[in-house]
């Protein structure tokens, strides 16, 4: 884990941040409207970007207009900070922005997430920029353009609820896990991006502004800080997060979200906190998880 | 608001596709609980007008006007787009001939009926699904089928749903387009039955379009007769089906096969 911020030198072969001041400036644009009109999709000039499309074009794009010299970038995918996708946008960024890049939620300027929000508050200052694969919450329900645009126009949105139904109706409560539908300031309905339900309260009323890209859909939407976000629910079936009902492993955290790890063919698995920084900082702090440990020890020189 | 004074007040009400004039100067005043049938053969212009009445087509002339819960005539064509929506989800019902035109295909029984109620802020679980079972009970339907995908649904199981599902917000002025089209005799009988006791118990005010005249006898209390976009004759139904006055009524009423 790097904890000193390095700052190597720039690819001059590359504008800064790679795209042209043009298509920055286009960018910035559409993201002013954005927080304008919280949580309104801003049809914007998405960009052919150097990875495919699904991998984060539209978050990259975010962060590539946004991002200055100063700023420290943190990239995390599914609440890791070393998978290949997270690994390469950071490398990405110092090499075309030669901006450092960090692990530690604390102390990042900018973080593009892919499916988590960090668990650590984040504070006012901070930008969390999403990568979306589909902006328009209506899109399974409402397959014509036009009519869910004409939807969001007038708030109107009952079958939203029709969906919720459905789930109690089949499985007797609301089983959307992620990518829970949520109200932003009272007024448009917002597809999260497929994070967790589990993290939906924290972008209630969060201190740093968050930034939602969907290359491929060619959208961005916005969230300003301490903006109302509800999720939503029925009178009877008011929404609840969910997740497994254990602690981390590792950290023993017992609040985190947690991911299963099967461990190996014997029915073996142990639970870990997603976001890596979470976990790490507390095992730094000296919290012990049962796994933690003799136990991993052991599993890593084959005893077990 | 008494039955002196009409729900809907249609006048020449006009609307062309290209060189073709499917509705021409058509007026007519439809009163609290009556049933209106509109017959005439494929292409004489019915469901334009049906299209044109409900706001879902623009005219190119006349004027639609609605009488709303106060009593206030409204025009529906200066109302706005949110208004209109309202007005289509509250105190307006379609029911159209082909169930998957009505029906959210991909959701259940249930959801179907209730999609209304959540449409008009409805957010508890259980009054919603109280009111679908209510509805299903209503249209005599197998309430153990209630969580089922409407394509897993018989044609006639379909209407009946669709009947239900418009019916769940208490309209006022239900319009229906040849409701019994494409299911067997049978089953049409059955539904028929139904729908004039529905339309009887709730004192609802309906215009049902169709080509078969068996239905209007038993629906309809008044009958427009329409032939190329133009009504032809009008007046009460067994005095229209019993002493047709215009040559075109008398072929339709001459060529209705005895069973």
């Amino acid at each position: 884990m790097d904890t000193l911020p390095a700052r190597p030198a720039t690819d001059p072969g590359y504008n800064f941040g790679y795209l042209d001041e043009q298509t920055k400036r286009m960018i910035r644009r559409a993201l002013l409207k954005a927080v304008a009109i919280p949580g309104y999709q801003v049809p914007f000039g998405s960009r052919e970007m150097p990875l495919p499309y699904g991998w984060g074009t539209g978050g990259i794009q975010i962060t590539a207009s946004i991002i200055g010299p100063a700023d420290t970038l943190k990239v995390i995918d599914q609440g890791a900070d070393d998978t290949t996708n997270a690994v390469s946008i950071r490398r990405f960024f110092a090499r075309v922005a030669g901006v450092a890049t960090t692990e530690r939620t604390a102390v990042a300027t900018i973080i593009q997430t892919r499916h988590r929000i960090p668990e650590r508050p984040l504070s006012a200052g901070q930008i969390l920029v999403y990568q979306v694969p589909q902006p328009e919450p209506l899109r399974q329900l409402e397959p014509r353009e036009a009519e869910a645009r004409k939807m969001h126009a007038l708030a109107d949105y009952g079958l939203m609820h029709v969906k919720l139904y459905e789930d109690i109706a089949r499985f007797g409560r609301i089983a959307t896990s992620y990518n829970y539908p949520v109200m932003v300031n009272g007024r448009y309905l917002m597809a999260p991006s497929p994070i967790p339900a589990f993290d939906n309260p924290k972008m209630h009323r969060m201190a740093a502004l968050q930034l939602f890209g969907a290359g491929r859909e060619k959208r961005i939407y916005a969230v300003p800080p301490h903006t109302e976000v509800q999720s939503l629910d029925f009178d009877d079936h008011p929404f609840k997060v969910w997740r497994a009902d254990r602690c981390c492993d590792l950290c023993g955290a017992p609040d985190s979200y947690l991911d299963e790890v099967v461990t190996d063919d014997k029915g073996g698995r142990m639970f870990v906190c997603s976001d890596t920084d979470h976990c790490a900082e507390r095992r730094g702090a000296g919290h012990r998880g049962p796994l933690a440990g003799h136990a991993l020890q052991e599993i890593a020189e084959g005893k077990s | 608001m008494s039955a002196a004074e009409p729900i809907l007040s249609v006048r020449g009400l006009s609307r062309r596709f290209g060189a073709i004039a499917a509705v021409r100067e058509v007026s007519f005043d439809l009163w609290p609980g009556e049933v209106m049938g509109v017959v005439g053969e494929s292409g004489s212009g019915k469901t334009t007008l049906l299209h044109l009445v409900s706001g879902s087509l623009r005219p190119d002339a006349g004027t639609v006007l609605f009488r709303d819960r106060q009593g206030a005539m409204q025009d529906i064509q200066a109302m706005s787009e949110p208004a209109r929506r309202m007005l289509a989800r509250t105190d307006w019902g379609i029911v159209h001939q082909n169930p998957r035109d009505g029906l959210r295909m991909n959701v259940s029984a249930g959801a179907n009926v209730g999609e209304r109620l959540m449409a008009v802020g409805a957010r508890h679980y259980g009054n919603i699904r109280g009111a679908a079972e209510d509805w299903l009970a209503r249209v005599e339907m197998d309430l153990g089928r209630i969580d089922d995908l409407p394509r897993t649904f018989s044609g006639g199981m379909q209407q009946r749903l669709q009947i239900a599902r418009t019916l769940v917000t208490h309209p006022r002025l239900v319009f229906m387009d040849e409701p019994t089209g494409g299911l067997d005799v049978s089953v049409q009988a059955r539904l028929l039955d139904l729908i004039r006791n529905l339309v009887a118990v709730l004192g609802l005010s309906a215009i049902i379009v169709t080509h078969d005249l068996a239905v209007t006898r038993l629906l309809a209390h008044r009958l427009m007769v329409m032939q190329r976009g133009q009504v032809v004759e009008t007046g009460l139904t067994d005095q229209v089906l019993d002493d047709p006055q215009h040559p075109y009524t008398q072929l339709l009423v001459s060529s209705v096969l005895a069973a």
